[in-house]
């Protein structure tokens, strides 16, 4: 299980703040991660259809898509930052 | 010696500059020089009525500190404060605050510009904007010149 998180227009395209997923063995990287949650409904779809757009904290720290997923308790996916 | 602590805050409350200036400086007799950066909500000439801010709590706070951290140690500096408000803001109210303190000018001058370089593209803060008639309008985006200004400390 892994909890992920969601901010901003990420947030408001998926419909929720956060969930806990069962996640499939073979998904072991944040990209792999982007791909499967783009299955899971056209809500999903629309927030992620330009994943490389992006970003994404494991345990509250930025992370590249090459990024391993193992051990991560919690998954932040947003868009780029706008604050300052 | 090893760097200061810096003083770090994500909050919804306003803050005020000269008791945050104050309270970094009271008692000092090392620091030569003190820089202040304020970001305001401005009204994109009057279309705007207010911005939202969301942050993300916590990572919000830790990747200040690590911002603050880079910088203290980069330019030697004496003292930083970082403040980032959440919620609705309104035109003409602060958004966010950066004091940085160094025995002279130019490190001050850096450490703060650093720290606001490395905010604006790093610590997770996301602006809404609201429009005068009460619609929301969209999140702001990105801007490349923020991207190119955090490139330049490389």
């Amino acid at each position: 299980m892994a909890k992920l998180v969601y901010f901003a227009w990420v947030r408001e395209r998926i419909g929720k703040s956060e969930e806990e997923l069962d996640l499939p063995a073979q998904v072991t990287t944040v990209r792999d991660l982007l791909d499967h949650l783009k299955t899971l409904g056209e809500e999903y779809e629309h927030a992620l259809q330009y994943p490389e757009v992006i970003r994404v904290a494991i345990n509250q720290e930025h992370v590249e898509h090459s990024e391993t997923i193992a051990g991560a308790r919690e998954i932040g996916l947003f868009p780029p930052m706008t604050g300052g | 010696m090893s760097a200061p602590t810096p003083t770090i805050r994500v909050q919804a409350e306003d803050f005020d500059l000269p008791s945050e200036l104050l309270a970094l400086t009271k008692g000092r007799h090392d620091i030569g020089a003190v820089v202040t950066f304020s970001g305001l909500c401005r009204d994109e000439q009057g279309a705007l009525s207010a911005l939202e801010l969301e942050h993300y709590p916590g990572m919000a706070e830790a990747e200040m500190t690590r911002i603050a951290s880079l910088a203290l140690e980069r330019f030697s500096l004496l003292g930083l404060t970082a403040v980032h408000r959440y919620g609705k803001i309104m035109p003409g109210e602060n958004i966010v605050l950066v004091i940085a303190a160094a025995p002279h000018r130019q490190a001050a001058f850096d450490g703060a510009n650093f720290v606001m370089d490395f905010l604006k593209t790093s610590a997770p803060f996301w602006k809404k904007e609201h429009a005068v008639d009460g619609s929301a309008r969209d999140w702001v985006s990105a801007k490349d010149a923020d991207d190119q200004a955090q490139e330049k400390w490389r």
